[in-house]
């Protein structure tokens, strides 16, 4: 197995998934761009509808094909653009995290934070915190011999 | 010639993406990616010869999947998806990877980097694409009137604008009386004509225009469904209202900052805002000789950054009014620079100086002190051209605030389904090219709900959220983009958690070929995928975000750190 690092060979530089709402995130990320706020290179957006389109399943395959982390960003409570769909976000992202601490995985590899699309500069700020806090939790080693590494043909 | 043939076109945006990423080795990366048979760069792909490139290539090279990797999908994906569909390509065949406002431009000084995690988003974008479908868009009949929530300049003007096209229109406006904001003041910049001129007329023909109907002393207490057939419940005098809308105007306005302990507003009787000030002579008194307008309170501080646009303009309309009224009159407006922006304002600005009114500019640092026991009797100033205090003798100070968002703003903005900014106002999609729409179809915005604006302003807006909210009336169906959940009956095992997890109440269990399943309606689906994720056996995928997509996508990019790929 190739331990994570960066294609430069400059040290763990973690790699990060993270799953925006197309509403409010996804806007947010846009924002911090057009604002030009710079952040490190270690995140790889994916835009969903909504943050409860985020099935545990992406979070545990993405975590056990060695990805260093998953940051999961949604509208704000309340303010979801279907109504109630980050209360979902949320309630299944706490059963996640005690579901991958009792698998071995750390939990804070795992995380869901709120931006809205007038907060380019929080979602930058949540980008550089997050890579920061998975970069102290070093690599992220991949998990085949513990969970499914194919994405189930449905 | 294999099945899927993907087209990879990555965008230069001028220098805003090639300046940074090194662009052809993403191109060169994407020809190594499983599936992909062209790639190209582009200067710009949204130009007509981009467009252009993606259609003839289409043709020549028989692409069925296209991935633009350019800028964000909130701007240009309407574009690109057009493409597609001149060259005969299923639309739902495209694919977005967005290498501008999430990669060039927020990894400006690493361009190794940048260019590393360009073709990463590229690899993932293709290795969705492959598993992309062609989908059918649900059309939808569009209830042929709108809702315009707010009675102000902005809503009222709105409301004409689509009646005299034949629209029925409601206006709901949650005052007596039509007006708005303006109501209270006399005169307006910089032609200084009386307030109720432009008013009065207004509130008339609104009034009495056969398609319009007006709520007054009303307001908008819930609303539901989605562009083409809104619900919406309001709310007079305890008597709820069911109405049927197809589009929805917002045009709420916005309130003066009542700048409740700064110089002393609030403790002195003769301290008051420009909007008091106003109100205080519109029916008449006896205009003080000695004034000090105070500009920029509570404006443009850390707390508030933004300048309220036509404050300025206000105080020089104000000062001019007293200095015409009484030429001995000593009028002072102290400012921290002045915003007389666009060709009539500025001559208004020089107007006052010719009248006598003296501009004194203050720092935000050593800001103006208002003095006096029970009532303000000077205002002590550090004048930043002399580099001397000064103390002016004044009979009343006049505090220009800035407009602030109504703090009723976050309910509607729920009702609604659209965002606020930081500040409070409504959010436009985008600033530069969708100014007067939400990101949400069918709801608009004009006026100073968004942002300060002034009354040629809020009417312009106003004509163009009318036109914007006039079209799918007009048009009379809404395409909604198949992007909406469907069950595959065979592995439903009909457990229900669907039609829980459904804030819209589209997913229901019913008797099908397979026996009892979940049966999405299309109708009501509004593609969030709450339900997807909550489905156990992966029988409820979503069009464009299925289970396979997405996975792909996160294998794709594993790939890269455990396959030995680049």
């Amino acid at each position: 197995m190739v331990s994570s690092s960066d294609s430069l060979g400059n040290g763990f530089e973690p790699k990060i998934l993270v799953f925006a709402c197309n509403w409010c995130s996804y806007a947010g990320a846009d924002l911090a761009g057009v604002s030009r706020l710079q952040m490190p290179p270690n995140c790889r957006v994916v835009r969903v509808m909504c943050s409860a389109r985020v099935r545990p399943e992406f979070v545990i395959t993405a975590l056990s094909k060695g990805l260093d982390g998953v940051l999961v960003l949604g509208c704000h409570p309340g303010d979801c653009h279907y109504s109630e769909g980050n209360y979902f976000t949320r309630r299944r992202g706490l059963l996640l995290r005690k579901l991958l601490e009792y698998v071995g995985i750390e939990p804070e590899r795992f995380q869901v934070r709120w931006v809205s699309a007038s907060e380019g500069a929080k979602f930058a700020e949540t980008v550089e915190r997050v890579t920061e806090q998975i970069r102290a939790l070093g690599p992220n080693r991949p998990r085949s011999e513990v969970l499914p590494t194919e994405p189930g043909d449905k | 010639m294999p099945k899927t043939r993907v087209g990879v076109f990555v965008c230069h945006c001028g220098n805003n993406i090639g300046g940074v990423v090194r662009v052809p080795d993403v191109v060169e990366y994407a020809r190594t990616l499983p599936n992909v048979t062209y790639a190209e760069d582009n200067l710009y792909t949204c130009s007509e010869e981009g467009l252009s490139s993606i259609k003839d290539q289409i043709a020549k090279e028989g692409l069925n999947r296209i991935v633009v990797a350019s800028c964000t999908p909130r701007t240009h994906e309407p574009l690109f998806k057009k493409a597609c569909e001149e060259a005969g390509l299923n639309k739902y065949l495209f694919e977005f990877v967005n290498i501008r406002e999430h990669c060039s431009w927020v990894h400006m000084h690493d361009p190794a980097m940048a260019t590393q995690k360009a073709k990463e988003l590229v690899r993932m974008g293709v290795a969705k694409a492959v598993h992309l479908e062609p989908q059918e868009e649900f059309e939808s009949d569009v209830f042929p009137a709108a809702l315009v929530i707010g009675g102000g300049v902005a809503g009222m003007s709105a409301a004409l604008a689509l009646a005299n096209q034949g629209i029925q229109v409601h206006l709901v406006e949650r005052e007596q009386e039509l007006g708005g904001l303006i109501r209270g003041v006399q005169t307006l910049f910089p032609t200084e004509q009386d307030t109720d001129e432009l008013l009065r007329p207004l509130a008339e023909r609104v009034k009495a225009h056969p398609q319009i109907s007006v709520f007054l002393g009303s307001e908008v207490e819930s609303v539901s469904g989605f562009i083409g057939d809104f619900d919406v419940s309001v709310r007079t005098d305890g008597e709820v209202e069911g109405l049927r809308v197809g589009t929805i105007v917002v045009a709420t306005g916005a309130e003066e900052l009542k700048p409740v302990g700064l110089y002393r507003y609030g403790e002195l009787p003769n301290v008051v805002t420009q909007l008091e000030f106003e109100e205080q002579f519109k029916s008449g008194g006896d205009v003080p000789r000695s004034v000090a307008i105070i500009n920029c309170v509570g404006a443009r501080i850390p707390q508030r950054t933004y300048c309220g646009r036509f404050c300025c303009a206000t105080a020089i309309k104000n000062a001019i009014w007293m200095m015409e009224r009484d030429p001995e009159a000593r009028v002072y407006v102290l400012h921290r620079d002045v915003m007389a922006y666009g060709v009539e304002i500025e001559e208004f600005y020089q107007r006052a100086m010719e009248l006598g009114v003296r501009f004194l500019r203050y720092d935000v640092e050593s800001p103006p002190e208002v003095l006096g026991e029970d009532r303000a009797k000077a205002v002590k100033v550090q004048h930043q051209l002399m580099g001397k205090e000064v103390t002016l003798p004044v009979d009343m100070v006049v505090l220009t605030t800035p407009l602030v968002a109504r703090d009723d703003n976050g309910k509607l903005s729920k009702m609604l389904k659209v965002p606020l900014g930081s500040e409070g106002f409504f959010l436009e999609a985008h600033l530069k090219l969708r100014p007067i729409e939400f990101s949400t179809d069918g709801v608009y915005v004009c006026g100073a709900a968004r942002y300060p604006s002034n009354i040629p302003e809020s009417v312009s807006q106003a004509y163009a959220a009318a036109a914007k909210a006039s079209i799918p009336i007009r048009e009379g169906l809404v395409r909604v983009e198949a992007i909406t959940a469907v069950c595959d009956e065979r592995t439903c095992s009909a457990c229900g958690n669907c039609v829980e997890a459904c804030p819209f109440g589209a997913v229901e269990l019913q008797q099908g070929r397979f026996g009892r399943t979940a049966y999405v309606n299309t109708a009501l689906c509004k593609g969030c995928g709450c339900c997807v994720a909550a489905c156990p056996s992966g029988a409820m995928q979503q069009r464009g975000f299925s289970d396979r997509q997405v996975l792909s996508m996160i294998g794709a990019l594993a790939e890269v750190m455990t396959g030995g790929v680049e």
